[in-house]
């Protein structure tokens, strides 16, 4: 069995160690003893997913009213761009960046190509910034379409400008209606991360198939991961719920406050 | 384009490895998404636990990562199992099997959901007249339950396979010889990655455009019956 860095000093450290290392199927105190490194992956997952989230978020707006409202030079080619990142897999958009982009000598002369188009980081953010943007683009737009007709004459007759109405009226009101769609974005953008993995990067999944590859194990660092990857996926699925019932709550049926529940003895036999 | 003629046959087994890859995966996940609607569905509390802890399960974990752990940890899960019981010595999963097993057990989990839902939009009052015709549960499902539910599963159904193609290009990460992984290989032994991976884009717009058509008109075909305002 693999040795450890830091004996245990305590009884019942040796007798975890012992457990650890002859009897359960999985060799917790090795996981134990590289989980700082899986903390460190934990840091690249969310850093990738949420700078992506968030880059994604500013840039479908200008793209999603453009598209709504059928902007004569740009809706074909935001179309075009929204449909090829949707249909074609993640792992390859990322290739085509990582591996990809080396081709071109004019890429590789640039100024960006050292700081940033030759690191897998900044690769990997780009990818996933363009598919989610793609993605948000989408039901944004739809989110747009689908204001309330009400709403809109409405802000009209109180004399607001096309750009106060945007942003007073529309934009406002789609958020709330394009919510459930985006928790589920998110939930599929860090699940995209893993694709970090693939191109070197030392997210979660990247420090789970460092460890089996290190000590040569089947199961250890995958399950690592996959109880990682569960734990962020409940607490964001959480986070999104509150939020929801905040933003959404005056949409949400009426709970009965009163209980009306017959006792039994009530009903006599 | 000269290059990518020249390594045709290449793309093309592995763009035919894809197609068989998805479309074994499919079938597996919707026989696992009938098989979870009916237990979400069952009175049987164990059951809906069983495939309420299924759902959530996948819900949780990233798809490469269930892979890896499948492709992996289930090759010594077995091995080690065979040990313990002296059933059967070295087995070994191939990759394509562990490629259809975890695609179709992660998408089993939407087609549940799907399944699940279409079941429940099969007004009840249809499926108690079935019972009072004396139907055997076979014939409520394939004459009444299965023929409605299609029309309602049909846009998640497609939705949910259009993300099982694109999820197929994963498998390349365990060494299966699929569309991704031909033409990486190619595009570094002719240091032209770029044009391998615009041509494997093409070859996924391609293939989501025919499905596209194809449920289009499976679902003209189910709803026959109803109409459109």
């Amino acid at each position: 069995m693999a040795t450890h860095d830091t004996p245990a000093e305590t009884p019942i450290g040796d007798w975890l160690v012992l457990v650890s290392e002859n009897y359960s199927p999985l060799d917790f105190m090795l996981v134990a003893d590289h989980f700082e490194k899986f903390l460190w992956g934990v840091t690249i997952t969310l850093e990738l997913t949420f700078l992506s989230l968030v880059l994604g978020g500013v840039l479908c707006i200008p793209l999603a009213i453009a598209r709504a409202y059928k902007h004569p030079w740009f809706n074909a080619p935001i179309w075009i761009f929204t449909y090829c990142f949707r249909g074609t897999p993640l792992l390859v958009q990322t290739y085509m960046i990582y591996y990809g982009l080396a081709q071109f000598d004019f890429i590789r002369e640039s100024a960006l190509w050292d700081p940033i188009l030759s690191k897998a980081w900044w690769c990997a953010l780009i990818a996933f910034t363009l598919n989610t943007t793609a993605y948000t683009t989408e039901f944004l737009r739809g989110a747009i379409e689908t204001t309330p007709f009400g709403e809109v004459e409405a802000a009209k007759a109180s004399g607001m400008s096309n750009w106060t109405m945007m942003r007073r009226i529309v934009l406002p009101s789609s958020f709330r209606r394009a919510l459930p769609a985006y928790s589920n974005e998110v939930i599929f953008m860090l699940h995209g991360s893993v694709i970090a993995s693939t191109i070197t990067l030392q997210d979660i999944l990247g420090v789970g198939r460092w460890l089996n590859g290190r000590y040569y194990l089947a199961y250890e660092g995958f399950i690592t991961a996959m109880i990682l990857y569960m734990i962020l996926v409940f607490a964001i699925t959480r986070g999104f719920n509150l939020w929801e019932r905040h933003w959404l709550g005056h949409l949400r049926p009426r709970t009965e406050t009163l209980e009306l529940k017959p006792k039994m003895s009530m009903l006599g036999r | 384009m000269d290059v990518i003629f020249e390594y045709r046959m290449s793309l093309l087994a592995g763009t035919l490895l894809t197609i068989e890859l998805a479309l074994g995966s499919l079938m597996l996940s919707v026989l696992l998404g009938l098989l979870g609607a009916w237990a979400k569905l069952s009175k049987s509390r164990a059951m809906q636990k069983v495939a309420g802890g299924y759902t959530t399960l996948i819900r949780g974990v990233p798809d490469l990562v269930m892979m890896l752990v499948l492709f992996y940890g289930g090759q010594q899960l077995i091995n080690d199992l065979g040990e313990a019981t002296g059933q059967w010595d070295y087995l070994e999963i191939s990759a394509f099997t562990a490629g259809v097993g975890t695609i179709g057990f992660i998408f089993g989990a939407y087609m549940t959901e799907t399944f699940r839902g279409a079941v429940l939009a099969v007004p009840r009052g249809q499926i108690e007249a079935a019972i009072a015709y004396g139907m055997s549960n076979w014939q409520v499902f394939s004459r009444i339950l299965w023929p409605q539910m299609v029309r309602y599963a049909l846009p998640s159904f497609t939705n949910n396979w259009l993300v099982l193609i694109k999820s197929t290009a994963l498998v390349s990460v365990i060494g299966l010889q699929d569309l991704v992984y031909n033409a990486n290989v190619a595009g570094r032994s002719v240091r032209q990655p770029f044009t391998f991976m615009i041509a494997v884009l093409i070859v996924y717009l391609i293939l989501t455009a025919i499905s596209d058509s194809g449920l289009r008109w499976l679902d003209r075909r189910y709803s026959a019956g109803v109409r459109r305002a």
